[in-house]
């Protein structure tokens, strides 16, 4: 077991965990938000249930941000050592022959990724904890909705947003697939595993697009 | 044809390289590549320059030995093929060629376009063979009845030549494939399962401490390789590793 913990196929596999961890929690998260569109109510609801659970609050969030952390620390890693490995870089090395971009710049999505999670970060968890924590205020199941619907007033959050949600559909769209091969699953159920990731990987962020948007131009009058 | 060459030159494993570059004329469409830098190499050594060394052996596909990385790509432009298969009808008249060793830290440059491929025999040596008794009754090869199915997935594997074009034309110089197909020539028949645990580990062990990179599943390899060794090997191994590692 000791060889596991330093070896590049273990690190692979810790990669592909918390990458298909991540992608567990996008199907609740965009289940959620695709809720403010169609019923307020019940995402007043679901959101209060989130932000008060103790077993939300206590259990699963840190372990999302372990997730995320362990993912990205790890994507880090693995890429300083992949340069390393290159050593002397080739005068003309042709990637596109024979590898589909997104495979070859996981790195790249991933860093807008992260840098938009340093922007979601502060909008609602920081905002969040402000609220619960700081200025201690009492509980309001009602605030939710509106509050969701007025960051995406301005355009330059909303258009962050969006293109960061494509980047997140780039990084799917290897990732998710990946995962799988990573963890020695590559058989007969492969080709339904690659059709499903490029659904997924297109579905699930224009889905977040697309409820960004809809608050932009759906602002509530008072 | 007139050709313009761009080449790796670098005197020995200690010098610093660059790239030089040559003008060849009267090179005809059915030589192939190597030939075309024999011709090179016999204009430079009648001029009394340093012919540009590169590797080659049987120039006919088998043995892996020449490597060179061909305007970007291990191998050259065309697919399936080892350069000394490669010919230049695959190029036109007024190309420009850019010839580079394959570069990975765990290959390190020799000479020119010669590096250092021992890093294989090594992985290989840890873990790549199997044991067998010997004795003046040798039991018939048929004796233990193999599926068809395994038969030649392991035949697929085996047929990796060692030449390296997968850690060149990998992003992450990641030796996956290689010790993949080296692993999976034995993982897939009952001689190989004697020693199948610790030969995974001891391979894959050793493919990290010559300092490839991870492999990201971007599939160049796979792409590049002249055998067409293929990805499953990739996840056969990463399963037999991760079974092998719990029960270890
Ligand atoms: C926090 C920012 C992130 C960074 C820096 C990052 C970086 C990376 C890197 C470098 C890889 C390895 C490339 C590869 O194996 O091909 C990777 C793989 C992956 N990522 Fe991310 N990622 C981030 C966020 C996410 C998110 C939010 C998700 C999903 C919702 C995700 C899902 C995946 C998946 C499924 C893989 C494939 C694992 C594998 O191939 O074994 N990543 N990520
Ligand atoms: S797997 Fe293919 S590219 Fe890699 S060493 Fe073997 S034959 Fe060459
Ligand atoms: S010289 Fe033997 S494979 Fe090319």
């Amino acid at each position: 077991m000791s060889g596991l913990i330093k070896s590049s196929l273990a690190r692979k596999v810790v990669m592909a965990l918390s990458g298909l961890f991540l992608v567990i929690f996008l199907v609740l998260h965009v289940s959620i938000n695709l809720a403010s569109v169609i019923s307020p109510d019940f995402f007043n609801e679901a959101s209060h249930f989130m932000g008060y659970n103790p077993i939300v609050q206590y259990a699963m969030q840190p372990i999302l941000i372990i997730g995320v952390i362990v993912h990205f620390v790890m994507g880090f890693v693995l890429e300083a050592q992949n340069r390393a490995a290159r050593g002397i870089s080739y005068v003309k090395y042709q990637g596109s022959a024979n590898a589909p971009w997104v495979s070859r710049n996981m790195i790249y999505s991933g860093l807008v990724i992260l840098a938009f999670l340093g922007l979601h970060f502060y909008d609602f968890w920081v905002h969040e904890m402000a609220y619960k924590y700081i200025e201690v205020n009492p509980e309001d199941p009602t605030r939710y909705y509106a509050e969701t619907v007025e960051k995406f007033a301005p355009f330059w959050r909303t258009i962050i947003y969006v293109i960061s949600f494509g980047l997140l559909g780039l990084h799917l769209w290897h990732g998710f697939q990946s995962s799988f091969q990573s963890m020695g699953v590559n058989n007969k159920f492969t080709p339904a595993i690659k059709t499903f990731t490029k659904v997924f990987a297109v579905v699930v962020p224009l889905a977040f697009a697309f409820i960004a948007l809809y608050h932009h131009l759906n602002p509530i009058t008072h | 044809m007139k050709i313009y060459l761009k080449i790796w030159r670098q005197k020995n494993a200690e010098a610093k390289g660059s790239m030089v570059e040559y003008t060849l004329e009267g090179v005809e469409s059915d030589m192939s590549f190597l030939e075309m830098l024999d011709v090179l190499n016999e204009e430079l050594i009648s001029k009394g320059e340093e012919p540009v060394e590169f590797d080659h052996d049987c120039r006919e596909g088998i043995c892996g030995t020449c490597s060179l990385m061909i305007n970007g790509r291990p191998h050259g432009p065309d697919s399936r093929i080892t350069v000394c298969q490669l010919h230049m009808r695959s190029f036109n008249d007024g190309d420009s060629i850019v010839i580079e060793p394959w570069r990975a830290k765990a290959f390190p440059v020799i000479k020119d376009l010669i590096v250092d491929r021992t890093a294989f025999d090594r992985i290989q040596q840890a873990g790549g063979y199997i044991s067998v008794n010997t004795s003046g009754r040798p039991v018939d090869a048929n004796a233990i009845p193999i599926e068809k199915d395994a038969a030649d997935a392991s035949f697929n594997a085996a047929t990796c030549i060692g030449c390296g074009a997968c850690v060149a034309a990998c992003k992450n110089a990641s030796a996956m494939l290689f010790t993949s197909a080296k692993v999976s020539q034995f993982a897939l028949l009952p001689q190989g399962q004697v020693e199948a645990a610790d030969r995974v580990l001891n391979m894959v062990r050793q493919m990290d401490l010559e300092g490839f990179g991870n492999c990201t599943n971007t599939g160049a390899c796979e792409i590049e390789c002249p055998k067409g060794i293929s990805l499953e090997n990739i996840a056969r191994m990463n399963r037999e590793y991760l079974a092998a590692s719990v029960k270890g």
